[in-house]
């Protein structure tokens, strides 16, 4: 341990500068990272927690000495098949404050691949959990991990880190919240069974849509992924008839030729002069009428209109990142002030 | 310290319902919401001291103080904050608190700062009757329910607009949905229209006893107003007046219902007990 406070550390690698191929080769599957809890055992580090996600496999910890740290790019070397030379290519590392200053802004989201994305907190969280469950947290990790989630938190509070979506599908799910409030009760009709619709539609059911349809050129297809997303299929040539039975309608289609014209669309309102329609068409060529947007009640944005949204909330993220940097190194350097002091006692 | 007037407890509660405002303003413009609990705190606030100034007004003039513009005025931002406290925590719509204080603001300072609106104070214009009195009240509390549908109106035509210029975000982010406001808004005209037609066919069981005492613009104006607001209601209900359209008549019709109040003073004058005097009471 150095005079100055513990050796207080973070290894590893991230998209930051590990190619996909690398990053590819250093996933961590549940066997593979059982293998390599089991090899970091032995190596007896006084505090360790593993952070394993798609884009990042990072140990944080409290190393005896240096050659903790070589033990450790070793093992996980030998349990992902990666050669010591790629992984010198790649490896990242920090010590001391940096090291807190780097596990609050992976918190924050400010080091994921989506700029302030959200999901990477809970994975930092099940990180630290899983290292408490294992008994590898002590009282350095213990506290640099608390303030880490109190920092971060506070850095998606009063920065705009996280406000908006900042994909396609997500955008797509905010306009429909701003029309409809919750789609608890919307009824969604997805047209095309390809991979930009399938994600979308998995987006509205995340927030709470039960009500799917899908529609396809291809029965085979549309069934297939109705299967997939728990919802019904509707025969490709009926569905015209009953647009005015759904609150959002997406295109999603390869076919050369609009498939919801301006007229489908008026009659479909016929049935529901009241209640908006959110039309989203994110086929190219386009499968919604651009007519459509004029009709009373109607809402049509675009594969376009949805990147720039999505475009404009990333760079109001971006816009923030370095006051959010500020903020982070404010905490974590008063964090480390008092690892140091506690390490003292 | 000599007490209190009514106009100055009046002018302590337009201050707090400006405060309001601004403060709706400032987050608005900062691109944050504001705090719920201080927004009803500051309109409970200016709540109290309105009441408490017409209370005033109502001892001084023997009855509702409903007798000139000034009056009729300051009833309508009254009536427009009674329902924002009572009902808005039940909407749960964001930015209406702010579009309550601001309302309020403009009408009470408004009214406030206009002399002459206030120049002539009737007394007991309702000559001890209490059902016209209850009229009056009621067709002025419509008003305020009216005014709250202008809000939201006003909300859902510029909610419509962010999303037909595809700006989602800013100061667009804090609006509510279009359906909420929707159905908020139909709620709201419905009650208005319902208070409205009751408090006409209370003051109708008067005029028909004596109906030289409402004048032809008064009776006018007023069914005018009824005759608009059912019209609205009975066309959304048939969904013959929707979306934006609905929106923009229902901003329009309060613009009336507000200008609808000149012929209604108009008319009104001294009942064989009432006094009138200029700015005698206050």
């Amino acid at each position: 341990m150095s005079a100055s406070g513990p050796l207080l550390f973070h290894l590893g690698a991230s998209h930051h500068n590990a190619p996909l191929e690398l990053r590819e080769k250093l996933a961590l599957p549940p066997a593979r990272a059982a293998e390599l809890h089991e090899r970091i055992a032995a190596a007896q580090l006084p505090e360790l927690a593993l952070l394993n996600t798609c884009n990042r496999v990072e140990f944080y910890g409290v190393a005896g000495s240096e050659h903790d740290l070589i033990a450790l790019g070793s093992a996980l070397c030998a349990v992902t098949g990666l050669s010591a030379e790629d992984f010198a290519t790649i490896r990242a590392q920090t010590t001391g404050p940096e090291s807190i200053r780097h596990l609050t802004a992976v918190a924050a989201g400010l080091e994921s691949q989506l700029l302030g994305e959200n999901e990477i907190f809970g994975q930092v969280k099940d990180a630290y959990a899983a290292a408490q469950s294992m008994g590898r947290v002590g009282p350095v990790l213990n506290r640099v991990f608390q303030k880490a989630f109190q920092a971060a938190k506070h850095v998606r509070t009063h920065t705009a880190i996280s406000v908006g979506q900042v994909s396609v599908a997500n955008v797509a799910v905010e306009l429909a919240l701003t029309i409809f409030g919750d789609l608890k009760s919307t009824r969604v009709l997805l047209l095309g069974a390809g991979d930009i619709g399938e994600k979308t539609a998995k987006a509205f059911q995340s927030r709470g849509a039960t009500s799917l349809t899908v529609s396809n050129r291809t029965p085979e297809r549309a069934f297939a992924l109705a299967q997939t997303l728990d919802a019904t299929a509707l025969p490709f040539e009926h569905f015209v008839h009953h647009l005015g039975n759904y609150d959002i309608v997406v295109g999603s289609t390869s076919a050369p030729d609009l498939i919801v014209r301006a007229a489908d669309a008026a009659a479909a309102f016929g049935r529901r002069r009241a209640q908006p329609i959110l039309f989203l068409d994110l086929a190219l060529p386009r499968d919604i009428d651009p007519a459509v947007a004029e009709l009373q009640n109607s809402y049509l944005y675009n594969l376009d209109d949805l990147a720039k949204i999505a475009a404009q909330n990333l760079a109001a993220r971006t816009a923030e990142v370095s006051r959010a940097r500020a903020l982070i190194a404010e905490k974590a350097d008063a964090v480390w002030q008092q690892v140091i002091a506690r390490h003292a006692v | 310290m000599p007490p209190l007037i009514d106009r100055t407890w009046l002018w302590i509660a337009a201050t707090c319902y400006l405060v309001g405002a601004v403060l709706g303003l400032v987050a608005l413009l900062r691109e944050r919401r504001h705090s719920r609990a201080a927004m009803y705190i500051i309109l409970a606030a200016g709540y109290t001291f309105q009441t408490f100034g017409l209370y005033l007004r109502g001892l001084a003039v023997h009855g509702c103080p409903l007798g000139n513009k000034f009056e009729l005025i300051q009833f309508t931002a009254w009536s427009a904050a009674t329902l924002y406290l009572v009902i808005g925590p039940a909407f749960r719509l964001s930015l209406l608190g702010f579009g309550t204080a601001l309302l309020t603001a403009l009408l009470s300072i408004g009214a406030l700062l206009v002399p002459s609106w206030d120049a002539t104070v009737r007394t007991h214009i309702f000559g001890g009757n209490a059902w016209i009195e209850f009229h009056a009240a009621l067709a002025l509390f419509s008003y305020g329910v009216f005014g709250l549908l202008a809000l939201v109106s006003i909300m859902y035509l510029v909610r419509d607009y962010g999303l037909r210029n595809k700006r989602i975000g800013g100061s667009f982010a804090l609006l509510p949905s279009i359906r909420d406001l929707d159905q908020i808004g139909l709620r709201l005209l419905g009650a208005g229209v319902i208070l409205l037609a009751l408090s006409l066919a209370v003051g109708s069981v008067w005029w028909r006893r004596e109906p030289a005492t409402v004048n032809l613009p008064k009776l006018l104006a007023t069914l005018g107003v009824f005759a608009a607001y059912g019209l609205a209601w009975l066309l959304r209900l048939r969904e013959q007046l929707t979306g934006r359209r609905w929106a923009q008549a229902c901003a329009l019709l309060y613009l009336a219902a507000l200008l609808s109040i000149a012929p209604v003073n108009s008319s009104r004058h001294a009942s064989p007990s009432a006094g009138m005097t200029k700015g005698a009471t206050r």
